[in-house]
C-alpha cells in the first residue's frame, strides 16, 4: 500500500456519534468524509462522501449492507440507489461509474479517527 | 401493392381480426382492406363484461387501432357492407364505397336472437353483446329496482351476474327449459349449479313460457304461459344467437335452414372464392359459438390463402363458466350415458359440488363430463379426453384427487403428450409452451403470454399454463419464489406472518433469526415497512434501515437538500394556517409550490434546519404530511355539498376523516385517496389507491387505482354503502394489502396480480370468505390506535434532534457544495 507509510491518523468524532449499522459525515481536513460503523461484523469504514453518479454530497446517508458469496460490505447512495464496495470502493452496479475514494479508519479509547 | 391479391374481410370482430393477424404472421403478399360496421376496431367480446368490472373499451381491444394502419391494412369503420356482387368481383358498402375483392372473407358474426314476443319492442329490453349494448344496460341498472334476463345459457348467466354486480337489488334468470345451462350439463349439475346461484342472490325461475312483456312504452312486467307474472325495470335477451347471414344470402350463397352461411372444411361457401369463419359459419351442420373454433376456421382460411392444406375438421365444444364464485365446466361429451359409457358421479351437497365423469365401457378412456362447484380439474379432465390418455386404475381418483398418494402437483400436467393443445384459442401446445420455458428462459405468464400468445383468447387454460411454467422448472431444478433479497428466502408476505408470530420488533432481530449475511439496500427498508406495518412504532428509532426518505423524515431533493410538507387533509387549510407556512418559507428561504395532492410543499431545506422548521410548524398546529413515507399521501376532496349545488354529502368531512384515520400508517408502497361529492368526479377518486364518490344512497367505495407511469382505473368494489360500512372494508382492504402485497407494489399491481381479480378481494373484504376480517380488524386498529406525529416526536426528543446534521464533527455547519439557482423570485436547486 503506497499510502501506509504517510498516513496520518486525525481525530474526528466520538464512535456514539455514528450510528450502528449506518454512516454518517464529517468534515476531515477541509474534506467530506462519510463513516459507517458497521456493527454488525464490528468494522469500521470511511469513503468519500461525494457520490460520482451526480457529484451529490450523499454516500453517508445511504445504506450499508452486504453482497454476494464473500459478504462484500457495500453503501448503497440514496439518490439512486448505486452501490459501493467499502472494501476497494469499486461500484458494484454499474460498470460505466468509476469508484471512490476509501479511507483507512481506527478507533482508539471511543475516538474515531480517519486516515489521510 | 399493386399487382398483389386484394382479400377483403367482412367483419371486424373477434375472428375478422384475428384472421388479419395470422395472414399477416404468414405473409404480406396480400392487400387486406376490412369493413366493420361496428364503430370501434375489434374488441374482445369473450371478456366483455368486465366492462362492468372497470376495464374500458380500449382495454378490450384486440389491437389498438393503429394496429392496422402499421401493418399496411385498410380498415372502414362504421361501414357496413349492404351487397356482394359477384359477377364483377366487388362488395358495395353503406358509405357508396365500391371495393373489388379477389378473396372474400365473411367473418360478419352473430346477433343475440330476439323472440317473437308481444312487447319485446318496449324500452327497457335488451340484448347483451356489443359495447353499445353494455353501456345501455350501464344506464338502465343504474336506477332499475328489479331486473331480468330471459334464457339461463351460458351468456345468460353471465348477463345476470352482471346485473348483480351493477347492483341492481333484484336480479331474476327466467328460462324455458325446466333446468339451467340445459345444453352444456345434466339435471344433477344444473340443480347444483341453481343452488349456487341462488346463494349468490338471483332469482331463478325455470319451465317459464314468456307470452308477453308489458308496459307503457318501457318494459313494467313479464307475463308467463303458466299465468304467474313477474315485474321488472329492465329485461336482458339472451336466448342463442342467430348467425349474420343476410348478406350471403343475398349474394345467392347457400344458407341453413336455420340460419347460417354454409362452408365445406375449406371454408369455402359455395362461391369457391368466398369464405365464411366465425359464427356466421355452418360446418357440418352446427354453428360454433366460440372463438376457438373461429380461431381456428381463420387459420384454415389462411393456409388456403397460401395453397396449404389445413381443414376444417369441427371442434370441441367444452366450456366453462367465467362467473366467479361458481364453478361450472363440461367437457367431451357430458350427456353421453349407459350403454355406450359409465358415469362415476360424486356429489356433496353440504359445499355444493358436483363431478360427472364418463368412461368408456371399457374403463380405459375419459369421453366427457361436468363440473360443478370445484373445476379445478378442467383443464386437466379436458386434455385427458382430447388427447385419449389411459385412464389411472382407479378413475375416481380423477375427481376426487389421489387419497394418500404423494402426487406432486403439476405431474399430471407434465405428463401430456407434446402435441396437447393447451391454448386452444391460439392453438398453443404443450411442447410449444415448454419450448419457450427452456430455450427462451422464459419464467412466468407474463413472458409466455408475449412469447406464445397462450392465454391471451378466452384465458381459460392460464392455470394449466403456469403449472406448465412451474413443471418444467422444478424439473430443471430451478426453484421459484418470490424472496425479498439474496438476505432473506421469503416473500414479504411470508417475512410478514413470521415476524408478527414471533413477535419481532427490530430488523436485527429479524436478520437474526431469519436471514444470513448483513442485509442490504433492499430488505432493509422492505422489514421496516413490515415492521411498521405490525407495530407502528417511531420508525426513526431505527433510521439506519430506512430509506433516505423515511430516515429523514423529509424527501430529499437534487443537491441534497430537503422538502417539507405539512398534512393538509383532505386539502383544506385556513388562513392563519397559510400565513405561517409564508413565514416560515420566507424565514428560512424555502421553494414553496402546490403540489398535485392539494397541499403546499417547500423545497431547498438543510436537513440541519429541519428540526427548527417543523418546531414552528408543530407549533402552529401542523402535522408532519408522510410525504416521504410509503404510506397514505393525501386524500384529495372536491368541494361537495357544503358549497357545491350538485354536491351529493359532505366530501371534505369524509376527506378529512378518512385522511385522519389512516395517516402515518405504513404499507408496502404509498397510498392516495380522494372524496368526490358525486359523479362528476372532481377529486379523481377513480385514478387512486382507494376513492370515495358520493351517491344518491350513500357511498360507492372504489379501490386500486393508480396514476403515475401506469394509470389504471379504481375499481368498484362495494355501492350504495352507509359511513360505517365504508370504514369497514377500508379497514380491512387497506390491512390486506399491508400484509400481502410485494414491496413497493401499489395497489392497482397487486390486484392485478391476484387470481380471480376484484371479485376474489370483494369476497375477501366484504364477503370475509377467508374469515380474515376480524383479524384484519384487530390488526389495523392497533395501527391507528399507535400513531403519532414523526415530527412532533422529533421536534421534542433532543436525542432525535441531533441526528438531523450534515457534519456530525461540525453540527452548525451546513453543505458548502450545496448550491442553489433563481427562478421567477424563488430559488431552485442547481442543475445535476
Ligand atoms: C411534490 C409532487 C409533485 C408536485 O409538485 O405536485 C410529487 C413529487 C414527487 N413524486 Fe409524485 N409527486 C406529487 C404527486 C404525484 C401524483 C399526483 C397525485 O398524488 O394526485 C402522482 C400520480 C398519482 C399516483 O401516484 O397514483 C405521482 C406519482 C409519482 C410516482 C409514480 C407512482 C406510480 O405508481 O407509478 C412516483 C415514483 C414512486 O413513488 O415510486 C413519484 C415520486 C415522487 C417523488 C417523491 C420522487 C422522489 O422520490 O424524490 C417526488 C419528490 C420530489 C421532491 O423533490 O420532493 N410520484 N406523484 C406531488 C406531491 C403530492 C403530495 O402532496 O403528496
Ligand atoms: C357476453 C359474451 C360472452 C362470451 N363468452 C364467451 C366465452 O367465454 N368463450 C367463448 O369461446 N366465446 C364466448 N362468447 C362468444 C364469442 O364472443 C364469439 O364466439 C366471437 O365473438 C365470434 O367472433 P366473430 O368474429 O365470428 O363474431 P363477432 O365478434 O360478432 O364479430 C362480427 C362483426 O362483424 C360485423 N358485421 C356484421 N355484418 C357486417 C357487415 N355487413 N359489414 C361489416 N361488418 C359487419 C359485426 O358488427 C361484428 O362487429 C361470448 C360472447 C358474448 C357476447
Ligand atoms: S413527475 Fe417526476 S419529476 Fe415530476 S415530481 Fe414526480 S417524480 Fe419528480
Ligand atoms: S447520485 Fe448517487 S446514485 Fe445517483
Amino acid at each position: 500500500m503506497e499510502a501506509a507509510l504517510a498516513v496520518t491518523w486525525l481525530p474526528v468524532c466520538q464512535t456514539t456519534d455514528i450510528p450502528a449499522d449506518g454512516g454518517a459525515c464529517a468534515l476531515v481536513a477541509g474534506e467530506q468524509v462519510a463513516i459507517y460503523n458497521f456493527a454488525r461484523r464490528g468494522e469500521w469504514y470511511a469513503t468519500q462522501n461525494l457520490c460520482p453518479h451526480k457529484q451529490q454530497m450523499a454516500l453517508a446517508r445511504g445504506l450499508v449492507g452486504s453482497t454476494g458469496e464473500l459478504s462484500v460490505p457495500k453503501v448503497a447512495c440514496p439518490f439512486h440507489k448505486n452501490t459501493f464496495s467499502l472494501l476497494t470502493g469499486e461500484c458494484l452496479s454499474s460498470s460505466d461509474l468509476p469508484g471512490i475514494r476509501t479511507y483507512p479508519v481506527k478507533v482508539e479509547g471511543g475516538v474515531v479517527y480517519v486516515g489521510l | 401493392m399493386q399487382g398483389n391479391p386484394t382479400v377483403v374481410v367482412i367483419g371486424n370482430g373477434m375472428v375478422g381480426y384475428k384472421f388479419c393477424e395470422k395472414l399477416l404472421a404468414k405473409s404480406t403478399d396480400f392487400n387486406v382492406v376490412v369493413f366493420g360496421e361496428e364503430p370501434r376496431v375489434a374488441y374482445d367480446r369473450v371478456h366483455l363484461s368486465e366492462y362492468f368490472g372497470g376495464k374500458t373499451a380500449d382495454d378490450l381491444l384486440m389491437a389498438p387501432t393503429n394496429w392496422y394502419r402499421d401493418n399496411g391494412i385498410t380498415l372502414h369503420l362504421g361501414d357496413a357492407v349492404q351487397e356482394i356482387d359477384r359477377a364483377s368481383q366487388t362488395v358495395h358498402a353503406r358509405s357508396g364505397l365500391v371495393q373489388p375483392y379477389d378473396y372474400l372473407v365473411l367473418a360478419t358474426g352473430s346477433s343475440a336472437f330476439v323472440p317473437d314476443i308481444p312487447g319485446v319492442e318496449q324500452a327497457g329490453v335488451m340484448v347483451y353483446r356489443t359495447i353499445e349494448d353494455l353501456d345501455e344496460i350501464k344506464a338502465y341498472a343504474a336506477t332499475a329496482r328489479s331486473g331480468a334476463v330471459l334464457g339461463g345459457g351460458l351468456l345468460g348467466l353471465e348477463a345476470a351476474k352482471a346485473l348483480l354486480d351493477l347492483g341492481v337489488p333484484e336480479a331474476h334468470v327466467v328460462e324455458f327449459a325446466p333446468r339451467l345451462m340445459p345444453r352444456q350439463i345434466d339435471a344433477a349439475g344444473s340443480a347444483m349449479l341453481q343452488s349456487k346461484l341462488e346463494a349468490l342472490g338471483l332469482k331463478i325461475h325455470l319451465s317459464k313460457a314468456t307470452s308477453s312483456i308489458v308496459g307503457e312504452g318501457k318494459v313494467e312486467s313479464l307475463h308467463f304461459g303458466d299465468g304467474s307474472v313477474l315485474e321488472v325495470d329492465m329485461l336482458v335477451i339472451s336466448a342463442g344467437i342467430r348467425p349474420r347471414d343476410e348478406l350471403a344470402k343475398l349474394a345467392g350463397l347457400d344458407v341453413g335452414m336455420r340460419g347460417g352461411i354454409v362452408v365445406n372444411d375449406e371454408m369455402q361457401t359455395t362461391d369457391p372464392r368466398i369464405f365464411a369463419i366465425g359464427e356466421c359459419a355452418l360446418h357440418g351442420g352446427m354453428i360454433y359459438g366460440l372463438v376457438a373454433p373461429g380461431y381456428d376456421m381463420a387459420e384454415v382460411v389462411v393456409s388456403q390463402l397460401l395453397r396449404g392444406a389445413r381443414a376444417f375438421t369441427g371442434f370441441d365444444m367444452s366450456s366453462k363458466l367465467k362467473l366467479i364464485g361458481v364453478d361450472v365446466a363440461s367437457f367431451g361429451d357430458p350427456f353421453i350415458a349407459e350403454p355406450h359409457s359409465r358415469a362415476i358421479v360424486y356429489e356433496d351437497a353440504h359445499n355444493g359440488i358436483y363431478k360427472r365423469i364418463n368412461i368408456s365401457p371399457d374403463g380405459k378412456y375419459l369421453l366427457g363430463g361436468v363440473l360443478v362447484g370445484d373445476a379445478e380439474a378442467y383443464s386437466m379432465l379436458l386434455q385427458t379426453v382430447n388427447n385419449k390418455l389411459a385412464l389411472p386404475p382407479h378413475p375416481e381418483d380423477l375427481i376426487l384427487g389421489a387419497r394418500g398418494g404423494e402426487e406432486a402437483a403439476g405431474a399430471g400436467v407434465m405428463s401430456l403428450p407434446d402435441e396437447a393443445l393447451v391454448c386452444s384459442c391460439e392453438a398453443v401446445t404443450k411442447g410449444m409452451i415448454c419450448d419457450a420455458i427452456e430455450t427462451q428462459g422464459i419464467t412466468d405468464l407474463a413472458g409466455l403470454k408475449k412469447c406464445t400468445k397462450a392465454g391471451t383468447g378466452c384465458g381459460g387454460c392460464v392455470p394449466m399454463v403456469k403449472d406448465l411454467i412451474n413443471g418444467v422448472l422444478t424439473a430443471q431444478g430451478a426453484y421459484i419464489k418470490n424472496v425479498l433479497c439474496e438476505h432473506f428466502d421469503y416473500s414479504r408476505q411470508e417475512l410478514f406472518d413470521l415476524l408478527k408470530i414471533n413477535d419481532i420488533r427490530t430488523y436485527d432481530q429479524a436478520l437474526d433469526r431469519f436471514g444470513v449475511g448483513d442485509g442490504c439496500e433492499v430488505c432493509k427498508p422492505a422489514v421496516g415497512s413490515i415492521l411498521a406495518g405490525l407495530w407502528n412504532d417511531l420508525i426513526i428509532k431505527q433510521n439506519v434501515i430506512q430509506d433516505t426518505n423515511d430516515r429523514y423524515l423529509a424527501n430529499i431533493q437534487k443537491g441534497g437538500s430537503y422538502s417539507v410538507m405539512p398534512r393538509m387533509a383532505g386539502g383544506e387549510v385556513s388562513p392563519e394556517q397559510l400565513i405561517v407556512i409564508g413565514q416560515i418559507a420566507r424565514k428560512y428561504n424555502l421553494y414553496t409550490k402546490i403540489t398535485g395532492g392539494q397541499r403546499i410543499d417547500m423545497f431547498g431545506a438543510h436537513v440541519s434546519d429541519l428540526p427548527d422548521i417543523w418546531e414552528e410548524l408543530v407549533n402552529a398546529g401542523f402535522e408532519s404530511g408522510h410525504a416521504y413515507g410509503k404510506s397514505l399521501r393525501t386524500i384529495k376532496s372536491c368541494v361537495g355539498s357544503t358549497w357545491c349545488r350538485y354536491g351529493l354529502h359532505d366530501s371534505v368531512s369524509l376527506a378529512i376523516e378518512l385522511e385522519n384515520r389512516y395517516k402515518g400508517i405504513r404499507s408496502p408502497h404509498k397510498m392516495k385517496s380522494g372524496v368526490s361529492g358525486c359523479v362528476r368526479e372532481c377529486a379523481e377518486a377513480q385514478a387512486k389507491d382507494f376513492g370515495v364518490i358520493a351517491t344518491e344512497k350513500g357511498w360507492n367505495l372504489y379501490v386500486c387505482g393508480n396514476g403515475g407511469a401506469k394509470p389504471q382505473h379504481a375499481q368498484l368494489l362495494a355501492a350504495d354503502i352507509d359511513k360505517e360500512t365504508l370504514v369497514k372494508y377500508l379497514d380491512r382492504f387497506i390491512m390486506f394489502y399491508i400484509k400481502t402485497a410485494d414491496p413497493l407494489m401499489r395497489t392497482a399491481t397487486w390486484l392485478n396480480k391476484m387470481d380471480g381479480g376484484i371479485a376474489y378481494l370483494r369476497n375477501v373484504v366484504v364477503n370475509d370468505s377467508l374469515g380474515l376480517c376480524a383479524d384484519l380488524e384487530a390488526e389495523i386498529a392497533l395501527l391507528i390506535a399507535n400513531y403519532h406525529c414523526e415530527w412532533r416526536k422529533v421536534v421534542e426528543d433532543p436525542e432525535l434532534r441531533k441526528q438531523f446534521t450534515h457534519f456530525v464533527n461540525v453540527p452548525k455547519s451546513k453543505d458548502p457544495t450545496m448550491e442553489f439557482a433563481e427562478m421567477r423570485g424563488q430559488k431552485m436547486s442547481s442543475a445535476w
